[in-house]
């Protein structure tokens, strides 16, 4: 592996974050994060689809005229969320029922689009499926610290493992939708001050 | 009241089961767009538009997909039907207002990947609505994002004066600030109920 393809593939996982520096994909973030298991859930499709719409672009990426590359990439990625969609269907309905229309969602997560016009359609099989991969893995970190912190908080559980005191009153609203945002709100925080810091011991 | 009822779908996709609030779809133009008012407003109408073609194509859609037993269809003919409604939007504004054209820059064919408007087509179809409640549906919807977007962008208007700690500034601000919002649209919950 030259060293530019393994650069691609460890930036998305910290500087470039799809999550917290970009921006991207921030609705299944927020909305299917309120657990453990379900936001590791999210994050496997999410990377599935992630690095099969990855290949077939880069492999037709000779084919499909400039015009019309948005539809095309859309309709590739929007097979891949189907067959996702009744994978997970098989695999467990539990997991199914928990997302429910989030898994049809990732079809317009912006991130899978934006890694599909900005280097899958210009790069070889290789580069394109590790590039993938590094957005995936580095969307599933995201996703994760979400569903620890919020679990944790607004449940007292990790992944249903108590971790707190019987006396302990969980935060309930972290659960709830305003707390997605507070978390998110919180882990940009954080996110931003490690940076900084970063930045500051280079100087 | 019925939660069958025109009013309460419109109630609740408005206001208790907000899109953006309750539902976290639209999160990119939501944070995106809603630097300033008037661009913010010009958005929502926009969305509300796409949303309500999509709506009505979607039922036709799922009613023709139903008859021919080609229900894994259902999402890729839903998404064909956003992105070309999209494209005709933007050629739309672009003939008549450049300068609208201009501000929304990328994020009106991003209109495209706006989980928002995918939402309305799959809930509806999750639920079983009936023609007119689709169209309540998609309009409650898009005055809830609408509504949504101008609240945030006149939040953030005042907000370009008050002097905050430079770490916090940007998303971090405004994701604290919706946070602040959806829990206070909680307290609609049980209105019309």
């Amino acid at each position: 592996m030259s060293a530019k393809t393994f650069d691609s593939f460890i930036k998305p996982l910290w500087k470039e974050n799809p999550v917290f520096v970009q921006l991207l994909g921030m609705c299944p973030v927020l909305a299917v994060s309120n657990s453990v298991y379900n936001s590791l859930a999210m994050g496997l499709a999410t990377l599935f689809v992630l690095m099969m719409s990855a290949a077939l672009v880069s492999l037709l990426r000779k084919v499909i005229p400039k015009q019309v590359r948005i539809a095309a990439y859309i309709l590739i990625i929007a097979t891949f969320v189907t067959m996702a969609e009744y994978l997970i269907q098989a695999i467990s309905l539990e997991v199914y029922k928990n997302l429910g229309a989030f898994i049809a969602l990732i079809v317009v997560n912006c991130m899978i689009l934006g890694t599909a016009e900005a280097f899958s359609s210009k790069n070889t099989l290789g580069k394109a499926l590790i590039q993938a991969f590094g957005v995936g893995v580095g969307f599933i970190f995201a996703i994760f610290c979400m569903g620890a912190v919020r679990e944790i908080l607004g449940n007292g559980t990790f992944a249903e493992i108590p971790v707190f005191s019987e006396n302990y009153e969980p935060w309930v609203i972290m659960i709830l939708p305003g707390g997605g945002f507070f978390a998110l709100g919180l882990l940009l925080l954080v996110f931003n001050s490690i940076q900084q810091k970063l930045k500051k011991k280079e100087n | 009241m019925n939660t069958d009822s025109l009013g309460y779908i419109f109630l609740s996709s408005f206001l208790i089961n907000n899109f953006v609030l309750a539902y976290f779809l639209g999160i990119c133009p939501f944070l995106g767009v809603s630097g300033k008012l008037a661009t913010a407003t010009r958005m929502g109408g926009a969305v509300t538009f796409v949303m309500f073609v999509a709506s009505v194509s979607a039922y036709g859609i799922h009613s023709l997909l139903v008859s021919v037993d080609a229900l894994f269809l259902q999402l890729i003919c839903y998404i064909v039907i956003i992105a070309s409604t999209v494209q005709f939007v933007e050629m739309f504004i672009k003939k008549m207002s450049p300068a609208l054209f201009k501000a929304l820059g990328i994020f009106l064919p991003l209109i495209t990947t706006n989980c928002a408007i995918l939402g309305v087509a799959l809930f509806q179809t999750n639920r079983e609505y009936s023609f007119l409640q689709s169209i309540i549906y998609s309009f409650g919807a898009g005055a809830g994002f609408t509504l949504a977007l101008v609240i945030m962008a006149g939040l953030r208007e005042e907000l370009d004066l008050a002097s905050v700690p430079n770490i916090i500034k940007g998303a971090a601000l405004t994701l604290m600030i919706a946070g602040i919002m959806s829990v206070s649209f909680m307290g609609f919950a049980g209105l019309g109920g």
